[in-house]
């Protein structure tokens, strides 16, 4: 962004504001990520930095708010996580296989209503979470499956297939179809030819999407709060009684995985979009 | 097709049109199919249930079960003055089996929200009732009136009869702070009552004010991304996306961290001098903490859209703007600026549709002055189970959003909706 030397004065301070408008906000969208990582190695009970930090003494840090995290009596993370996980991964595959079914026909130019459905199918990641969570409690509960996982599992197929459908149906806008008429035309069966051609193709946008429905699910509280009981307890809504209530460094150490795990999710999602582009012949 | 013209055949002899609609319809069938299994579970699972909290909340079927003949009765009855000896002895035939199906404290109950005074005055009836004071064949209309004089009273049979429709929209003006006066009409509740109508204003203002903000902050940062060298912008893109893939909770919590009293934020106001430490501002847990929070977590959504779009402007517009004598403002102006209309739209709309249904963020760091209507929702369906209250308001929201959903649509298109 160097500045032509012809350029007049004023511009030229103009333009240096617009760079320092620029570092400010890119400083408040990413800072408050990592004033996380110190405070959760703060030695003390609070959530502040304390003298010590502030003169970088050793001793005023530690791993305690991790051991507690792990091996803490009564605590709720181990549960908690594994929870999150099942539930995330399972959900996961049920966006995945009906999100990109649907993305497939809505792919089709023979597909009727076609902006109808679509706004149908999306309409979950529109819709308010309370809404959404109070319609599918009361689903739920009229079924019996209130404070199930499967319960949970299914409301976050709900939640997590806009974003398959949206991914998929992103990578197959530059799909050609005559590669899958030249298989149907050598004697493949339909199956096979999604198996052997299709999918190869399109899995950057399916594993892109999956990831979006696994953060979704991984990340929603809303709706848990309203249908787990103390059994389906997940990372999210843990936090969130614990920042409600009883506020822990405990609960940064857990913040500073999640942000962990967050990056290596952002790393995947960028390769698998870039190999996406690469395949669609998209270059820039 | 004429007739005269000769029809094209296909080689098993089926008219060539006639084929070709066939296959046509095959194909929509099929394309129907795949959509098929998602659509049917969306509706069972959460179309349809969307649907019956709108039945919820205009049920009000319990008392027209509970007093079939006492409305029966009424409906001679012309409600001006005190009903006649039928409407009487229905109302005390059928609260006698409520009292043998010890269900008569829900009447009294319910009723007692219509008109306040008759919880007492029920209960005092079935003491009565219980006791075999009642004589039945003597005149009931008289020995009611004994129980209570407030039975005596012309209001408390219309607020009955008010209670005799199986629907009722009074949920819904309850979210608006109006509600139905003894006559019928409708009516604004106390001024200093007005609850809901000041949340449903906060929440549009806050809804607004964090679109705008997102706007200003998101506007220069994506023109930013858009315009660097790919090696740059790649790298300052995962400022913006690592946000976007962090835990909600992880960036309210650490939002707690950095606005509390003894926080970041104010250490550092006390350290350029700007606050004195003893009189450190509260930043959190009021309007202030929503906005900062809710504009850091939103703005991703106002970025990417944004983006997308500058990243297709060419830079040559702008050299030819000013090379034809724009000074850079008004070739920005005239040039740039009408071409991200369409990316400003999205993003605008986005922001201000997630801002409108927030929940966790406000319930965190709002306190009592930054809360929306979500929270308000919530309280209702986890605190005084007012479940069809909850659900009316929950509906009176989501109509607004949907009507942004159905513009955002018009102008942008669902399936443009840009992810990463």
């Amino acid at each position: 962004m160097a500045l032509p030397n012809y350029t007049e004065t004023r511009y030229r301070i103009w333009h240096y504001f617009y760079i320092a408008i620029c570092t400010f906000v890119f400083f408040f969208l990413i800072a408050p990520l990592f004033v996380i990582f110190p405070l959760s190695f703060n030695a003390e009970e609070f959530l502040v930095f304390s003298e010590g930090m502030k003169r970088l003494d050793p001793d005023a840090f530690s791993f305690r708010w991790y051991h507690e995290m792990v091996y803490g009596t009564k605590n709720p993370w181990g549960l908690a996580a594994k929870n999150s996980f099942i539930i995330a991964i399972f959900a996961t595959i049920g966006s995945i296989i009906l999100g990109t079914l649907a993305a497939l026909g809505l792919s089709s130019r023979h597909m009727p209503y076609k902006g109808l459905i679509m706004a149908v199918l999306i309409s979950p990641m529109i819709v308010p979470l309370i809404i959404s969570g109070v319609a599918i409690f009361f689903f739920m509960a009229k079924v019996g499956l209130a404070a199930t996982h499967t319960g949970i599992v299914m409301a976050h197929i709900i939640l997590g297939t806009p974003f398959v459908v949206i991914t998929v149906t992103a990578t197959l806008s530059g799909f050609d179809h005559s590669v899958t008429r030249a298989a149907s035309s050598l004697g493949s069966n339909p199956f096979n030819t999604f198996m052997k051609i299709t999918l190869p193709l399109i899995l950057p946008g399916v594993i892109s999407g999956g990831l979006f429905a696994f953060v979704t699910s991984f990340d929603e509280v809303v709706v848990v709060l309203f249908l787990a009981g103390l059994e389906n307890t997940t990372i999210p809504v843990q936090m969130w009684t614990g920042l409600r209530e009883q506020l822990s460094p405990t609960i940064l150490a857990v913040a500073t995985c999640l942000i962990i795990l967050s990056t290596l999710i952002l790393v995947t999602a960028e390769l698998l979009r870039r190999r996406s582009e690469r395949l669609r012949g998209i270059n820039r | 097709m004429s007739s005269e013209t000769k029809q094209i055949l296909t080689t098993d002899g089926i008219p060539l049109e006639v084929s070709l609609k066939k296959a046509e319809k095959k194909n929509k069938i099929k394309a129907f199919l795949l959509v098929a299994p998602l659509l049917l579970f969306l509706f069972i699972t959460y179309v349809f249930p969307i649907g019956e909290m709108f039945t919820r909340s205009v049920d009000d079927k319990m008392i027209t079960n509970m007093l079939p003949k006492t409305f029966k009765a009424m409906e001679k009855w012309d409600g001006k003055e005190l009903p006649p000896e039928e409407v009487f002895a229905g109302f005390y035939s059928d609260y006698k089996v409520l009292i043998e199906n010890q269900t008569q404290g829900k009447l009294g109950q319910r009723l007692n929200k219509e008109k306040n005074g008759f919880n007492s005055i029920t209960k005092k009836l079935m003491r009565q009732i219980k006791r075999n004071k009642i004589d039945e064949t003597q005149s009931i209309k008289k020995q009611i009136m004994k129980v209570h004089k407030r039975w005596r009273d012309v209001e408390y049979w219309q607020a009955i009869k008010r209670t005799a429709p199986p629907y009722t929209m009074a949920k819904y003006l309850k979210g608006m702070d109006m509600y139905f006066a003894a006559d019928g009409s409708i009516a604004q509740v106390d001024e200093d009552r007005r609850i809901h109508r000041i949340l449903w204003l906060r929440t549009l203002e806050i809804a607004l004010f964090v679109t705008i903000f997102c706007f200003l902050m998101g506007y220069p940062i994506a023109h930013l991304l858009a315009t660097l060298p790919m090696k740059y912008s790649n790298l300052l893109m995962i400022c913006v996306l690592l946000p976007f893939w962090t835990s909600l909770l992880v960036r309210t919590a650490s939002w707690m961290i950095l606005l509390q009293q003894q926080g970041v934020v104010n250490d550092f106001f006390v350290m350029i001098g700007l606050v004195g430490d003893d009189n450190r501002p509260e930043m959190m847990y009021n309007k202030v903490g929503t906005y900062v929070a809710m504009t850091q977590i939103l703005l991703p959504f106002m970025v990417l859209p944004l983006y997308s779009v500058m990243k297709t402007i060419s830079p040559s517009l702008m050299r030819a703007g000013k090379s034809l004598g724009g000074t850079p403002f008004v070739a920005f102006w005239k040039v740039y600026f009408p071409l991200t209309i369409p990316g400003i739209g999205a993003g605008c709309l986005l922001v201000f549709i997630l801002a409108i249904g927030y929940y966790i963020t406000p319930a965190l760091v709002g306190g009592a002055s930054g809360t929306l209507i979500s929270n308000q929702i919530a309280y209702h369906m986890k605190t005084t189970l007012d479940w069809s209250f909850a659900s009316a308001m929950g509906l009176m929201l989501l109509s607004g959003v949907l009507v942004i959903y159905w513009i955002y649509n018009k102008l942008v298109g669902v399936d443009n909706i840009k992810l990463g």
